[in-house]
C-alpha cells in the first residue's frame, strides 16, 4: 500500500493553455431535465460529419421492448447501419445508454453505462458494460442515450454541460489522447472548482486504440479521497478503435450535483429498503465470502488456480506453481485500503480497487508515479498467468499501459499468450517478430509489444489486429500449420476469449461459444455449477442453464446495473434456498428496484421475458450482419479439450479415466496422439449435442435462427427482422 | 471525543417513561413529534423482543470512512456531523454502522444521526443520558443485525 495515496505525477499545470487552443465548432443549447420514473424520454444524437446536434424522443414502445441500456443501443444501431456497413463507415454508431435504474445511489452497482457499436473485430454488434460517472451524469443532464455517428475531420471533443444546458463540439488539438492524462486534464478544464470535479466525467481511449482493432474506452470518475480521476473500461470488441476512427478525443459530461432521488422514483422507500439491506449484507459477509471490498475481483486468482481454471500459457493449463506470486494477498497489500472505491455512489461492494504509487518502468511515462485501476481478475489472469508472467509489478505495468493506451486487458492478455505460444512452438521467431523474444514470462517483451501497438509500429501493429486476423496473416505467410493456429487461437466470432478455462466444463464451453457478442463470461459463468458442484448433469440441465443465465444477466445491461452485487455477495441463508445459483433474495431485490423506480410492477419471470426480447433481437442482428448461425457458435478446440501432447499429459489421469468410463475405450496401449484424437471426436460430438439442446430450449432452429413464431411470441416480429430470419429458414 | 453516554442501569426502557428522549430529539432535529425522525431510539434488544434499549450513535466514525462524498466528518470534538448538501443518500453509512444507529426515514433525503446536542439529556426523566468527553466511546448494545 502506498504511503501517501494522493501522491502522483501531475498533468494539470498547463490546462489554461491547452484549453485556449480549442475552437468551438458547434454550440447548441438544450434544456436540462431530470428523469421521471427513471427516464428522460430524450436521446441526444450527434453527427460528427455534418456537426449536427439533434434530439430524438425515447418512445413508450422503445421502453416496453428494449428497456434501455444495451437494448436502446442495439435498437439505434439497427436503424443506423445496413448489412453492408463496416465498423469504420461513417454511419456506424457509438451508443452510450445508462438504463432506467442507473444513477440510483441506494442499490450497489447502479452506475453502469452500456456501450454498443459495430465491432472492428467481429463485424457484429458489441456491447460493453462500464462503470464511472458518465452515464448517470448524462442522464441527470437530460438524456437516456447518446448516439454518435459520422466522422470529424480533426480531433474533437463533445461537451455535454448539464449545468449550463449546452452541447458543444470543440477541437482539442493539444491534449494527449492517453486516458490517464486525458481524463485528468479534461476534468480540470471543465470543472469550475475542486468541488465541481465530481460532477465531471470523461470518456476517452488512447494512442493504441488509434493503431489497433482492440481499443477500449475509459470512463472516468473523480475520486475525492485520492484527488484523482479513476478509470473503468468498456473493454471488449474494439469500441475505442471506432471512437478514435471518428476522431473523438474525449466526451465530457458535466452534470448537476448528484442527489439520491434524481430518477424521481415511484417509491423511494422501497428502493431504500433493499439498498440498505444489501449494504448490511456486504458489511456482514463480504469478509467471509469474496473480500470484494479489499481485493476486488483479484480475490479469484488463487481460487481459479486451485480448481484448475486459471488460464496458463495460452489456456493450455489451469494452474501454475507461481500463482501465489500474484495471488489475492499480494493485492490486498498493494491496494489502498479503507477508502471508498465504488465506481458509482452507493456501491458498497467497492471492487474498483486502486494500486497507488506505481512507478512506471517503461515507455513514454517511464518514471511517472501513477494510480493503477486494478488489476482485476481478468487482467491478472490474461496479462500475467496466461503469458507466464508471475510478477505483480509487471502486471501493474501492463494494466496501467493497457488502460491509458485504450486497450482491452482481456484481449491483450489472450492475444499475447497466443503470440507467445506461437513463438515457443517456432511458428514465430525473433526475425518474424522484429526482434521481440516472445517467450513465456518475458514481461519486457510483452511491454514492448504494447508500446509498438501504441506507436502503430512493428509486430505490435500486427498483434493489434487481434487473434482472428493474426491467424490469417500467419497462415498467409506460411508461418505454422493453419489447423494448429485455428485450434490454439482463442477467439470466436473474431473476439478473444476471456480468462477462464472451459475445457473441463461442457456448459461453459457453451457459455462462451453460444454468446451473442463473442466469448465473454458476462453471459454465463457455469463452471462451478457444472464441473465442481455437478448441479447440471444432463444436456437438458445445461441447456436450461444456458437459457436462463444469459437472459438473467442480459437484464443488468438493459438497466444500467453491475452483475457483481447479484452473486459476489450472498445472503447468509442462500444455500438453503431452492435455487441457490440464482440467489433468489437478490432477484427479489431487483424486482423491487425496478418496480420502485419505474412504477412498472415486475415479477422474476418478467426479468427473463424482458431480456429475451433484446437477446433474440441481437441474435437476429448478428444474422443480418452475416454472423449468427450455428457455424459461428463452434469454439476453437483449445477451449473444448487438449490440443497438444503437453495438455493431455498435464491431466492424463483425468483424460484416461474419461476414455475408459465415458467413451468406453481402454487407454492402455494407445499413444498420446491416438488418445487425443479419440477424446477430440467425443468432445466435439458432445458439444454439438449441447448446441442442439440449447437451440431447442431457446426456441431456435437447428441452425440457430429464431423463427418467426419466436419473434411473434416475443413481440419483436418487425418486418425487417422477419425478413432476416425468413431468409435463413426461420 | 464527545458522545452521548447511556447509563443502561438508569434507563427505564420505556416501561414507565414516555420515551421523552425520542420525542425531544425529533423535535430538535426536524421539528416534529414523529419519533421516526429521532436519532435516539428505544429498540427491541436482539433475542428479547419485549425489552427495549437505547440505540444511538456513539460517534465511532466508521461511517466517515465509508461515505463516498465526504459528507460525514468528525469535528474537533469528535462528533460526526453530516453535510446534508454533500450527501447523495446512498445510505452506505446506514448499512455499515456497527450499532445500526444511522437511520433512514421515508421522505427524508439524508439519514438521521445523533449530533450530541443534549436535547435528550434534558428530557430524560431518569437521568440515564449524559454528554461526555472521553478518549474512546464505550460499546453500546447493537440492535439485532
Amino acid at each position: 500500500m502506498a504511503e501517501d495515496y494522493t501522491k502522483r505525477t501531475e498533468y494539470t499545470h498547463d490546462v489554461d493553455r491547452l484549453k485556449a487552443a480549442h475552437v468551438v465548432l458547434k454550440e447548441v443549447p438544450f434544456t436540462p431535465s431530470l428523469p421521471v420514473l427513471g427516464y428522460n424520454n430524450r436521446t441526444l444524437h450527434i453527427d460528427l460529419t455534418t456537426l449536427t446536434v439533434t434530439e430524438k424522443p425515447v418512445t413508450q414502445r422503445m421502453k416496453d421492448i428494449f428497456i434501455g441500456g444495451r437494448g436502446f443501443g442495439l435498437w439505434y444501431l439497427w436503424q443506423a447501419v445496413t448489412p453492408a456497413t463496416k465498423w469504420n463507415d461513417p454511419e456506424n454508431d457509438i451508443v452510450i445508454s445508462p438504463g432506467p435504474l442507473a444513477g440510483n445511489t441506494q442499490y450497489p452497482g447502479s452506475g453502469k453505462s452500456l456501450v454498443v457499436t459495430l465491432s472492428p473485430q467481429t463485424g457484429i454488434p458489441i456491447d460493453s458494460n462500464v462503470g464511472g460517472y458518465f452515464g448517470p451524469l448524462m442522464k441527470f443532464s437530460g438524456f437516456d442515450a447518446l448516439e454518435i455517428q459520422g466522422k470529424a475531420s480533426e480531433d474533437v471533443i463533445i461537451v455535454i454541460d448539464g449545468q449550463k444546458g449546452a452541447i458543444r463540439i470543440e477541437t482539442a488539438p493539444l491534449e494527449p489522447s492517453d486516458s490517464h492524462v486525458a481524463a485528468e486534464i479534461f476534468t480540470a478544464e471543465y470543472a469550475e472548482s475542486e468541488a465541481d470535479r465530481r460532477n465531471v466525467s470523461i470518456v476517452s481511449a488512447g494512442s493504441a486504440a488509434e493503431h489497433s482493432l482492440i481499443g477500449c474506452l475509459n470512463f472516468s470518475w473523480y475520486d475525492v479521497r485520492r484527488k484523482a480521476t479513476r478509470l473503468k473500461q468498456a473493454g471488449r470488441g474494439g469500441i475505442g478503435t471506432v471512437f478514435r476512427d471518428k476522431k473523438i478525443k474525449a466526451l465530457v459530461c458535466r452534470g448537476p450535483q448528484v442527489r439520491g432521488d434524481m430518477n424521481h422514483p415511484a417509491d423511494m422507500a422501497r428502493i431504500t429498503k433493499v439498498g440498505v439491506k444489501l449494504h448490511k449484507e456486504i458489511h456482514d459477509y463480504d469478509d467471509q465470502q469474496c473480500h470484494m471490498r479489499r481485493q476486488g475481483t483479484a480475490h479469484l486468482i488463487e481460487i481459479m488456480d486451485a480448481y484448475d481454471l486459471l488460464p496458463v500459457h495460452n489456456f493450455q493449463f489451469g494452474k501454475h506453481p507461481d500463482t501465489e506470486k500474484i495471488a489475492s494477498w499480494i493485492w490486498d497489500a498493494r491496494f489502498t485500503q479503507g477508502i471508498p472505491d465504488g465506481c458509482w455512489y452507493g456501491c458498497s461492494l467497492a471492487c474498483a480497487k486502486g494500486a497507488d504509487g506505481h512507478v512506471v518502468r517503461t515507455g513514454p511515462y517511464k518514471g511517472h508515479i501513477v494510480t493503477v485501476d486494478g488489476p482485476e481478475y481478468e487482467t491478472a489472469a490474461g496479462c500475467a498467468a496466461n503469458c507466464g508472467i508471475f510478477d505483480p509489478d509487471w502486471l501493474l505495468e501492463a494494466n496501467f499501459y493497457c488502460d491509458t493506451y485504450g486497450i482491452c486487458t482481456i484481449t491483450f492478455g489472450t492475444l499475447t499468450a497466443f503470440i507467445m505460444e506461437c513463438y515457443q512452438r517456432g511458428i514465430l521467431n525473433k526475425e518474424r517478430t522484429g526482434g521481440l523474444e516472445m517467450t513465456w514470462g518475458n514481461a519486457e517483451a510483452q511491454m514492448e509489444l504494447l508500446h509498438q501497438m501504441a506507436r502503430g509500429e512493428g509486430f505490435g501493429a500486427i498483434a493489434g489486429q487481434g487473434v482472428h486476423r493474426m491467424k490469417q496473416i500467419f497462415a498467409e505467410r506460411g508461418w505454422g500449420d493453419p489447423q494448429l493456429l485455428h485450434d490454439i487461437g482463442m477467439e470466436l466470432k473474431g473476439l478473444e476469449y476471456s480468462q477462464y478455462m472451459s475445457k473441463e466444463s461442457l456448459a461453459q464451453q457453451g457459455g462462451y461459444a453460444l454468446t451473442n457478442k463473442g466469448p465473454q463470461h458476462d453471459e454465463a459463468w457455469l463452471i462451478f455449477m457444472d464441473m465442481v458442484n455437478k448441479q447440471i448433469p444432463t444436456f437438458e440441465d445445461k441447456a436450461e442453464a444456458l437459457y436462463y443465465f444469459p437472459l438473467f444477466r442480459t437484464w443488468f445491461g438493459l438497466n444500467g446495473l453491475c452483475k457483481l452485487p447479484w452473486n459476489d455477495i450472498e445472503p447468509a441463508d442462500n444455500a438453503q434456498t431452492d435455487e441457490p445459483a440464482k440467489v433468489p433474495d437478490h432477484v427479489y431485490n431487483y424486482c423491487e428496484l425496478f418496480s420502485g423506480i419505474t412504477g412498472r410492477e415486475i415479477s422474476k419471470e418478467d426479468i427473463i421475458t424482458m431480456s429475451e426480447k433484446v437477446y433474440n433481437f441481437q441474435r437476429v442482428f448478428n444474422i443480418r450482419m452475416g454472423k449468427g448461425l450455428r457455424q459461428h457458435d463452434i469454439p476453437p478446440y483449445r477451449s473444448v479439450g487438449p490440443v497438444t501432447r503437453e495438455e493431455y499429459e498435464s491431466r492424463a489421469e483425468r483424460y484416461d479415466t474419461q476414455l475408459r468410463e465415458e467413451i468406453g475405450v481402454n487407454p492402455e496401449g494407445l499413444s498420446v496422439e491416438e488418445k487425443i484424437a479419440i477424446t477430440r471426436r467425443y468432445r466435439e460430438e458432445r458439444y454439438q449435442k449441447l448446441v442442439d439442446a440449447v437451440y431447442k430450449r431457446r426456441g431456435w432452429t437447428p441452425d440457430g435462427v429464431p423463427p418467426v413464431s419466436k419473434l411473434q411470441e416475443l413481440g419483436i416480429d418487425f418486418p425487417e427482422l422477419v425478413e432476416v430470419v425468413r431468409a435463413h429458414g426461420g | 471525543m464527545r458522545y452521548l453516554h447511556v447509563d443502561l442501569e438508569k434507563c427505564d426502557g420505556g416501561r414507565h417513561c414516555q420515551r421523552e428522549c425520542e420525542v425531544a430529539c425529533a423535535k430538535t432535529l426536524y421539528r416534529t413529534e414523529d419519533v421516526a425522525y429521532s436519532a435516539i431510539r428505544l429498540l427491541p434488544v436482539a433475542g428479547q423482543h419485549d425489552t427495549l434499549a437505547i440505540n444511538v450513535c456513539n460517534q465511532c466514525g466508521v461511517c466517515v470512512a465509508v461515505c463516498p462524498t465526504e459528507a460525514l466528518k468528525q469535528n474537533k470534538l469528535g462528533v460526526v456531523l453530516l453535510d446534508k448538501k454533500a450527501c447523495v443518500a446512498c445510505y452506505m453509512c446506514a448499512g455499515f454502522c456497527p450499532t445500526l444507529s444511522m437511520r433512514t426515514v421515508a421522505g427524508l433525503h439524508e439519514p438521521v444521526k445523533c449530533i450530541v446536542c443534549g436535547a435528550c439529556v434534558k428530557a430524560c426523566p431518569t437521568g440515564a443520558l449524559q454528554v461526555v468527553d472521553k478518549p474512546a466511546p464505550e460499546p453500546l448494545i447493537p440492535a439485532g443485525r
